[in-house]
């Protein structure tokens, strides 16, 4: 079933792709072949392929339970944060902040989580930046 | 002969204190993430690419370090499969067969050095194979044009899922998915935006290391934390290593199956579709075969750690052969050492050994280096990288994900590539839990500028007839191996992928 799904969606990324490719606009200069033509054989492909995925899908794998399914949707959620705080709260604050989530969440002890996501934010820090001039974000406190 | 001093030329430029610096490094932080389970060869190369690439080093220096960590990750692999019938990548499952017995029986230690001596002979004979056979293959490429290029991108995605594919329809799309994330962005012969939507940002492509980075290391750290339960404690090794050195008679019994290995996994390596996983089964069976009269292999019988080593690290040599000469990789590392060669604006392909023979016989004599450190950093050190293993993964993988961070903000600085990076993490978990290859994906994004540049040269050449894609013998012979090498694995994929897997459950059966 989740190749069936999977497929679909493979589908409707190749129409897209395909409409997408239909609907560029072609410069006066061109060559032989121009830009649209590549593009429709690599949809042919995927749709295609797609196709097969449908017809014959492979054994569903295992998904794993919804609360598993939050776990990873929670830490997506924090790399985001992460992503666009990282100029504003600069990289030591940053990088202590989202590496002690992601210890906590992979199973470590709270208390322990924090030591070890400061020291990973500290490593990372002293080796890339102190000792390899490596430059990283610079928040409001200058580091 | 002009071999010797070009490989003399090599070693002048690789035996800078720099360099060797930078080889040591390599070599020590590849064998400690092919020892780490869950850190293969090609996710240790890619989080280091983009840090590689942001320090400023030159060419060669980059391509030192990154090939240190190939064969450092190659030769660490085998660690964790002998202490704890884990393999640390793929190609190391088949040492865990021989090696983890050994281990049980108390010889860890003699496992563990043989082993690293049969990854030294198998990387060593492979570089030399190397040497001369890649200009041999020069030759035959200097008489490619654009129609030829083009049949062989095309036999490059055909091949990759290799014989022990088992979903060609899931490599198709995989490889269809990277080609068309290549597309995104301004056109180059015509310079029209294609795909950008508008977005800014997307006008110069998509960058590819930004996708590898993505799909490889944080995809890693998503599957980490949807299994947390059981997995992501540190391993315990229930095993003491013991004497380390093998007895001289041990190794000299070892020494015509290290050879015959050694040739095989070469050969493996070379040709498309088969890479470094077949060539350590391929040299396990072989050896089998010929040598087990006691039927001892499977119950700790040294040979059989020494051939799937020997195999699998002759085979990584092998995979150079046509990712230097061709510019066309055949396995998943070399396709992430290809995206190091074009982020250093170095394009691999005949023209190469022409034009920057500097920068290949200074990689060559990188090799030669990076091997002999190898050896004699694993073997005194050996407990050092056991010692590695004990680090859980709850500490590992925020760390991995971090570093992922730093290197691709180092290149551009901007929040937007984070968050695309993120976007790869989640796409590259969701393809891997459906069973879909990654790898296709990131050779589609490399090579698809280059593939969709030849087909319209070739094409403008000769006036908009498409037909001369399939004009000369050499095309048509591409197109043919093409065609055969994506149906042979429909037919033949499921009964060797079955087989492989069958011996591993048969002996861990026995073990467990």
């Amino acid at each position: 079933m989740s190749d069936r799904i999977f497929g679909l969606v493979g589908l409707i990324l190749a129409f897209g792709y395909a409409w997408a490719a239909l609907v560029i606009e072609e410069s006066f200069l061109s060559d032989a072949v121009g830009p649209k033509a590549f593009p429709l054989i690599i949809a042919g492909v995927l749709a295609l392929s797609s196709i097969v995925i449908i017809i014959k899908p492979d054994a569903a794998p295992e998904w794993p339970p919804f609360n598993r399914f939050v776990e990873v949707g929670a830490a997506v959620l924090v790399m985001i944060l992460y992503s666009i705080f990282l100029p504003e709260l600069g990289f030591v604050i940053a990088t202590a902040l989202a590496a002690t989530y992601l210890t906590w969440r992979l199973g470590t002890r709270p208390i322990s989580s924090v030591v070890s996501g400061c020291l990973t934010s500290f490593g990372i820090y002293a080796i890339f930046h102190l000792v390899l001039g490596l430059s990283l974000a610079r928040g409001p406190l200058g580091f | 002969m002009d071999i010797f001093s070009s490989l003399a030329d090599g070693f002048v430029i690789a035996l800078t204190l720099e360099n060797l610096l930078l080889a040591l490094l390599g070599c020590f932080l590849g064998t400690m993430m092919g020892a780490l389970p869950g850190l293969g060869p090609s996710n240790g190369v890619a989080i280091l690419i983009p840090l590689a690439f942001t320090l400023g080093l030159g060419a060669t220096p980059s391509l030192i370090l990154l090939t240190s960590v190939y064969y450092g990750a190659m030769y660490g692999g085998r660690i964790s499969s002998i202490l704890l019938n884990i393999p640390g990548d793929e190609p190391a499952m088949m040492t865990c067969l021989d090696g983890y017995p050994m281990a049980k029986n108390g010889r860890a230690g003699e496992a563990l050095s043989l082993s690293g001596i049969a990854s030294f002979v198998g990387a060593f004979l492979a570089t030399w194979g190397l040497i001369f056979l890649a200009p041999q293959l020069v030759k035959i490429a200097l008489l490619f044009g654009p129609a030829e290029y083009f049949a062989l991108f095309t036999l490059a995605f055909a091949t990759l899922g290799g014989v022990a594919s088992t979903n060609q329809a899931k490599t198709a799309f995989a490889a269809a998915l990277g080609i068309g994330l290549a597309t995104v962005g301004v056109d180059t012969q015509t310079g029209v935006p294609r795909f950008t939507f508008g977005e800014v940002h997307l006008y110069d492509g998509i960058d590819f290391l930004v996708a590898i980075v993505g799909l490889f290391a944080l995809s890693e750290v998503f599957l980490f934390l949807e299994r947390r339960h059981g997995g992501a404690d540190g391993a315990k090794s229930g095993v003491s290593v013991g004497r380390l050195m093998p007895s001289f008679k041990l190794i000299k019994s070892c020494t015509p199956t290290m050879l015959r290995t050694s040739g095989l996994g070469f050969i493996a390596g070379v040709l498309p579709g088969a890479g470094a996983s077949l060539g350590s089964f391929v040299s396990y069976t072989m050896e089998k075969k010929l040598v087990d009269k006691d039927k001892t292999f499977g119950t700790g019988d040294p040979r059989g750690v020494a051939a799937p080593e020997a195999g699998n690290n002759a085979a990584a040599g092998g995979a150079l052969v046509p990712m230097l000469a061709l510019g066309v990789p055949g396995s998943g590392t070399t396709a992430v050492l290809l995206a190091v060669l074009l982020a250093l604006n170095i394009t691999p392909g005949p023209l190469l050994f022409t034009q920057q023979p500097d920068v290949v016989w200074g990689l060559i004599a990188a090799l030669f280096i990076a091997n002999f450190m190898l050896l004699a950093m694993n073997i005194p050190m050996i407990g050092l990288f056991t010692r590695v293993l004990l680090i859980p993964p709850r500490i590992l993988m925020p760390i991995v994900a971090m570093v992922s961070f730093v290197g691709i903000y180092g290149i551009s600085g901007s929040s937007f590539d984070l968050l695309v990076m993120i976007g790869f993490g989640v796409m590259g978990w969701v393809l891997r839990k459906l069973d879909v290859p990654l790898v296709p994906i990131i050779l589609g994004t490399l090579l698809g500028n280059a593939m969709e540049n030849n087909l319209r040269r070739a094409i403008t050449i000769d006036n908009g007839n498409w037909w001369t894609l399939i004009d000369s013998p050499l095309s048509i012979g591409l197109w043919s191996l093409a065609v055969i090498g994506f149906i042979l694995p429909i037919i033949f994929g499921r009964v060797l992928k079955a087989r492989m897997r069958m011996k591993k459950d048969e002996e861990s059966a026995i073990i467990d």
